[in-house]
């Protein structure tokens, strides 16, 4: 049994707009010692899928189940969330200066995380055992910065010390939320790896939310891509990166620039994400897709599988096998597509080839 | 020539003669130092930020040169100085052989044209309260060279230009999302037609997908005006991308620069190595072969810089010799006169620094 097994999860919120649709069902499961990558844009829904597995969601209509260790995450009372929060799944933020307090020294902030959770630990005992875990993540003379103020830190350095309390209760999972975004290449690759080397210390299960496709190249085992609130192709990571299925997929990667083709033009995935207020019809990629048949424009594409083996899995009406950026892939998908386009999918298209990287929809 | 300036101005200013024509921008051993005051009644300066600490840099005119860096390498400070923001503590800064450093005010004006910057975040460089077609227009209304209608035709002209639609001159930027309003704020600073633009990490808030729709409309915005662009960024790849040559800075000083083919591919400097081989690459098994040199600790404080070489705490390869003399920026043998590199001990082909850093962790 997984870990963590989350299915056909939504989210949504009721605003004075209209309903934001964030997750519009999402499937996935977490095995120990695995790392999932979720990688999607701004708005996609990745950073409320695992707000809403923590219970952070308040006033968001939920449904679904995410089963972890046997409960059910999102009908828990608050009093049992408390006790799995911080203790079997944390948390790391992205900006550890605003998750930090500033105003308490990072050893009682550590401590305090612990007692919270055992009463039965004294404050002495939570400072000590501070000091072994900011050892434990590479800060030098933990002894002495266990009294030190957020402050006092580098950036890089503070993220350590939210790693730290992230694993000072030795959790089945943890949950990344872009965790090196806001740190130099540097400082991110020392980061990195100490996850690793924790997780592969502990068996813990690591859920890495990142918008970073090098981030995820890096560490993940297995990649979910979002686009708008739902799944848009899922496979390992390999498979994601050599040979995609989901157009959008294949443009995140394309709109990368390569040392191979230094100075020449990249291939920018045209316009802008929808809103998820008014989301198109049908395919919610379509408006930006250089593959739009008509299908596309009135039925949306579920997740299913493709390639060979059942573990790839991407919602696009392309053929199943056409897979990477080879030419025969490529040949495959035009003749598709030329089949499948008829007059309403032929004005989409021209639509996208008429106004290239420009407009999309306006926000708001 | 600029048509800004008055004849009469321009026969008096001093120009540097070893300035050759298509140069645009040249800075000489610029220094940048902010003072610590202390706690005192007079506040005394009782120690120095030596932010950038003499960097000499030319910018060719029509080409891109890319400035990288770690977080406080003092990059942006460069860039401010350039653009003459703020002013410098010593070194020369030549504009199209003018010599710009610490101009007043009323001088400066007519190059403010020629200079412009495109900032990082483009929630916080727009003012929410004010419309997109104000916000575009400000440059010709500071320096007074359009009103009425034909500011608003050529603010929409702009608009259109740099992929915005000009219908939406009456909307406010809370209205535009993330790359929109990156390219408001390109639109804004090629208002003036200026000859350089600043670039201060443009696409670093912006998703993949968008980002590449701003690079590719930088790359189209210089060959179709010529623009030069000094371009800072911290995703090594991205200025790969878009730049020439290449700078690496560190602690305030050059690292290594030269051609980007160059740097990129043959590193002297073990800081460059280290960066290059630390940059997330978005391919498995690359990353799965790659050996990253993982450095140990922090940049240093730039108030109490490390003596010798500023690397040299950090580096694999430090010997005494790196404590006690600073290195020169020079070319070093084998490479091109356009490769410099500022280190003692330069990486040599085939040499693998993520051994160096085992053998120094044990």
């Amino acid at each position: 049994m997984s870990l963590l097994e989350v299915t056909d999860l939504r989210v949504s919120f009721p605003t004075a707009d209209g309903l934001v649709q964030a997750v519009r069902g999402v499937s996935f499961a977490v095995e120990p010692g695995q790392t999932l990558g979720i990688v999607g844009e701004s708005g996609s829904g990745k950073t409320v899928l695992t707000q809403t597995l923590l219970g952070l969601t308040p006033g968001g209509q939920i449904s679904g189940t995410a089963m972890f260790n046997g409960v059910n995450l999102v009908d828990l009372p608050h009093r049992q969330m408390e006790r799995i929060r911080g203790a079997e799944i944390s948390v790391i933020f992205q900006d550890p200066l605003t998750s930090l307090h500033p105003m308490y020294k990072v050893g009682w902030q550590i401590g305090e995380m612990i007692r919270a959770h055992d009463r039965s630990v004294s404050k002495a005992q939570g400072t000590e055992r501070a000091v072994e875990l900011l050892g434990h993540v590479g800060i030098p003379r933990p002894r002495e910065r266990v009294h030190d103020y957020p402050h006092q830190f580098s950036g890089g350095m503070r993220q350590r010390v939210m790693i730290a309390m992230a694993i000072s209760l030795n959790p089945k999972l943890i949950i990344a939320d872009e965790p090196t975004t806001a740190l130099d290449a540097t400082v991110q690759a020392q980061i990195l790896d100490l996850l690793l080397r924790l997780q592969q210390e502990s068996d813990t299960a690591l859920l890495m939310i990142t918008h970073d496709l090098g981030v995820v190249a890096d560490i993940a085992d297995e990649v979910m891509v979002m686009y708008a609130g739902k799944a848009a192709e899922k496979a390992s990571k390999r498979d994601i990166f050599y040979n995609q299925h989901h157009p959008y997929t294949k443009g995140l990667l394309e709109s990368i620039p390569h040392s191979s083709a230094a100075g020449d033009r990249l291939k920018p995935i045209t316009g802008q994400p929808p809103s998820l207020i008014n989301l198109p019809p049908g395919c919610k990629f379509h408006p930006r897709c250089a593959y739009v048949m008509d299908r596309c424009l009135a039925e949306e594409p579920t997740l299913h599988a493709v390639g060979d083996a059942g573990a790839h899995r991407s919602a696009c009406w392309l053929p199943a096998s056409a897979l990477g950026s080879g030419t025969p892939a490529e040949d495959l998908r035009r003749r598709t597509v030329e089949e499948g386009r008829g007059a309403g999918a032929a004005r989409v298209a021209r639509t996208i080839a008429a106004a290239p990287e420009a407009e999309g929809s306006v926000i708001a | 020539m600029t048509g800004a300036l008055s004849d009469e101005t321009a026969q008096a200013w001093p120009t540097d003669a070893s300035m050759a024509d298509d140069v645009l921008v040249r800075v000489e051993n610029l220094v940048k130092y902010f003072p610590v005051r202390g706690n005192g009644l007079v506040r005394r300066t009782v120690a120095n930020v030596q932010a950038v600490d003499g960097v000499s840099l030319t910018i060719p005119s029509g080409k891109t040169v890319g400035l990288v860096g770690e977080t406080g390498c003092g990059k942006s400070t460069l860039a401010r100085c350039i653009a003459g923001l703020i002013p410098v503590t010593s070194g020369k800064v030549y504009f199209e052989g003018k010599d710009i450093t610490n101009l007043k005010r009323r001088v400066m004006q007519p190059f403010r044209r020629e200079i412009q910057m495109i900032f990082q975040d483009p929630y916080g460089s727009l003012n929410p309260r004010r419309r997109v077609g104000a916000i575009i227009g400000d440059p010709f209304a500071v320096h007074k060279t359009a009103t009425g209608a034909e500011r608003k035709r050529a603010v929409q002209d702009l608009m259109a230009r740099v992929g915005l639609n000009p219908e939406h001159y009456n909307r406010f930027p809370a209205e535009f999302s993330g790359g929109q309003r990156q390219r408001i704020g390109v639109a804004r600073a090629l208002a003036l037609r200026p000859k350089l633009i600043i670039c201060d990490e443009p696409v670093s808030a912006l998703d993949v997908s968008i980002q590449a729709q701003v690079l590719n409309l930088l790359a189209d915005l210089q060959a179709d005006f010529g623009l030069s662009y000094l371009f800072i960024a911290h995703d090594l790849e991205v200025v790969r991308h878009v730049s020439d040559s290449v700078m690496v800075m560190y602690l305030g000083r050059v690292a290594e620069s030269g051609p980007g083919s160059q740097v990129y591919t043959k590193p002297r400097h073990p800081y460059t190595n280290a960066l290059l081989s630390a940059a997330p690459a978005a391919d498995p098994d690359a990353a799965a072969s790659r050996r990253r040199i993982i450095l140990t600790g922090d940049v240093p404080s730039p108030i109490h810089p490390p003596s010798g070489c500023r690397f040299h705490p950090r580096c694999p390869k430090a010997q005494e010799l790196c404590s006690e003399q600073e290195p020169q920026l020079e070319t070093k043998p084998g490479d091109p006169p356009a490769h410099l590199t500022a280190c003692h001990f330069p990486v040599e082909a085939g040499e693998n620094l993520a051994d160096a850093v085992m053998r120094s962790a044990l």
